[in-house]
């Protein structure tokens, strides 16, 4: 259907209630595709890590956003719940030589359970109080992880042989970028459709107002318990694939550093919008990359630049939360929204 | 019971210095409703502010403390000014996520100017120890104590008699009710933020002389959390019992159960106190449906 200078309208229920509505959008989701499956053909080795960090941020980051933004539970234990995904998945492969895709099946369901139960605290607490109790969860898993040796093998790190599938080995970054490329749009997709079902209607009705909503007949405890799973879920795929893709686990990856980053990642993007997580991820994760690069460029004229790098990257990454909530405090989505709004209404300002 | 007796003080100095810690975070939450994530980086703020007074410039103790309070303030005035006034009437992620991009800014900050490695104790309190009941006992540690208890005397003194600090419990009351009667509500923020980097600042000092000066002691403002939602968000007194109880808490679990427990025994805590009694020991009871 095409957009109209006076909007897009709907004749049908069934026109209304699909994803995409316009032209323009059918046509950007066709350059989208083409270059997720160009990309790997085009770019150095380098940069295809970083594209591989990005798909696996993006699926936690939709985990985190739907949790977030848009039951608005605040959690700070994202980072737990990427280890609990990690871990579960790698002792699985290690110790039950159970075959990969089966680990992280497991590891997504483990980590669902787990999340739920780590969930409980939010039915008595919100706002601030659940963030600090989503912050003693996350110490409490890491704890666990630093001393369960029998399972988790304590501090030392666990190392993975190489993904194996059908006999195909796994090596390079542009093997794997396909595995993590299509799991990211499977996210991407699972995420979108949630928010169309009644679960994903009631979570956003728990995040505008709880009291309202059970006075609408949304069950809020079932809403917070199942957004607390469905997030930790996608945090245990995320986890599972970190495990498998870069072959070392340990707790290290997972500290509160990175719930930090993830919820940088989602304010960033956007709260409350898949499309938002996405962006938000490509940005913080390319962000230290560039930072990194800029910092080799200079060395000449610097030479302490490589060893400084690091607190730099530290100091931009909060700066750079700090400006967007000032500035923009709904994050790129919504800038990317502006944009266009300014080029379809010119030469007028609204 | 030497071992106790030993254990004993040094939970109580750590309890002391937590409690100076918490005494901050709960100033800027009883005057302007934020949760300052970056309590633990004005601790770090103040242990490298003051090494470097004291051991990189070489200036005299007392003169770098006050060195160190100056930029507390200033720290304090400028994060309250350019950071947390565009935030009021935001919604608590947004609050809590910029005081971790503060925190991050500080630490980052931190390590571009020192580096990442472990630097020299500055040391000013008295060295030596004495022999108690079969304990051995740092000077160092019994002043630290000392010094807490009259910071925190003092900023008793303050919220009770003098004007500014009946005037912060006001806004912290009511801020209409403030306006009306001509508190200056942002005057009040700004000091509740120099105050609370003060107290940190003082905090931070104290611990760079007891453990020495590195990265690692922001961590210190985690277990902030612990204290404070245990001694109740909102009160005073609540920081010093608080920082005390989960202070001796962590030093016995150390000493007589170990493995560790004692990293997480202080966030044990604070989800079981969550669960029954959210408000704390001596915070206002609210009843809020959730």
């Amino acid at each position: 259907m095409p957009a109209t200078s006076t909007g897009v309208h709907h004749r049908s229920y069934a026109s209304e209630l699909t994803l995409r509505h316009t032209h323009a959008e059918k046509f950007r989701l066709l350059l989208i595709a083409l270059a997720v499956c160009a990309l790997p053909f085009v770019v150095t080795p380098y940069w295809l890590t970083i594209a591989n960090q990005i798909g696996i941020a993006v699926i936690g980051a939709i985990g985190l956003n739907i949790l977030v933004g848009y039951t608005g539970q605040i959690s700070l234990g994202q980072g737990g719940f990427l280890a609990v995904g990690a871990y579960t998945s790698a002792v699985l492969h290690i110790r039950a030589e159970l075959p990969v895709p089966v680990c992280i099946v497991l590891a997504v369901l483990t980590t669902a359970v787990i999340g739920a139960f780590f969930g409980i605290p939010a039915l008595r607490l919100k706002g601030l109080y659940l963030a600090i109790a989503t912050l003693a969860s996350q110490e409490i898993i890491l704890f666990t992880v630093r001393t369960w040796d029998a399972v988790t093998g304590g501090t030392d790190a666990i190392t993975l042989p190489r993904l194996e599938l059908a006999g195909f080995v796994f090596r390079k970054d542009f093997h794997w970028y396909w595995i993590i490329a299509g799991l990211a749009i499977l996210a991407v997709i699972t995420g979108r459709n949630l928010f169309r079902t009644g679960l994903g209607r009631s979570f956003m009705a728990v995040r505008d107002h709880d009291i309202a909503a059970s006075a609408m007949g949304v069950d809020v405890t079932r809403a917070k318990v199942m957004a607390f799973a469905i997030s930790s879920a996608y945090a245990g795929l995320a986890g599972a694939l970190t495990a498998h893709y870069t072959g070392i686990v340990t707790w290290e990856r997972f500290t509160l550093q990175v719930s930090v980053l993830y919820l940088a990642i989602i304010i960033v993007g956007g709260l409350g919008s898949i499309a938002g997580s996405v962006y938000g991820a490509i940005f913080m994760i390319t962000l230290p990359a560039l930072l990194t690069r800029f910092g080799q460029d200079i060395q000449s004229s610097w030479p302490d630049a490589a060893q400084k790098m690091p607190a730099v990257q530290v100091v931009v990454f909060g700066l750079v939360i700090v400006l967007f909530l000032i500035f923009e405090p709904r994050g790129l989505n919504r800038i990317w929204h502006r944009m266009k709004d300014y080029v379809r209404f010119w030469p007028f300002r609204y | 019971m030497s071992e106790f007796f030993q254990l004993t003080l040094f939970g109580l100095s750590n309890g002391a210095i937590l409690a100076l810690a918490a005494l901050g975070f709960v100033l800027i939450y009883k005057a302007t409703g934020v949760i300052n994530f970056a309590q633990g980086h004005f601790l770090l703020i103040g242990a490298y502010v003051f090494y470097a007074a004291m051991l990189v410039f070489g200036f005299h103790w007392s003169l770098s403390i006050g060195i160190g309070v100056i930029a507390a303030i200033a720290l304090g005035v400028v994060v309250e000014r350019f950071i947390l006034r565009p935030m009021i009437g935001e919604e608590a992620i947004a609050v809590i996520m910029v005081t971790i991009g503060l925190s991050s800014m500080l630490g980052g900050g931190v390590q571009f100017f020192f580096g990442t490695s472990p630097k020299d104790t500055p040391r000013f309190l008295p060295a030596g120890s004495m022999e108690l009941a079969g304990a051995t006992i740092p000077w160092n540690r019994i002043s630290a104590i000392v010094i807490a208890a009259v910071v925190l005397t003092a900023f008793t003194l303050f919220f009770t008699r003098s004007r500014h600090g009946i005037a912060m419990r006001a806004v912290a009351d009511d801020q209409q009710a403030a306006l009306t009667i001509g508190i200056s509500v942002r005057r009040v923020f700004a000091l509740a933020w120099a105050l609370a980097a003060v107290t940190a600042v003082i905090g931070g000092i104290l611990l760079a002389n007891l453990t020495g000066v590195s990265a690692g002691l922001a961590s210190f403002g985690l277990v902030v959390f612990p204290v404070v939602i245990l001694g109740g968000l909102d009160s005073v007194p609540g920081t010093i019992v608080g920082g005390i109880i989960i202070g001796l808490l962590t030093q016995y679990t150390a000493g007589y159960i170990g493995g560790g427990l004692q990293q997480i025994i202080p966030f044990i805590v604070l989800i079981a106190i969550l669960m029954v009694r959210p408000y704390g020991l001596f915070g206002q009871t609210r009843i809020e449906r959730v």
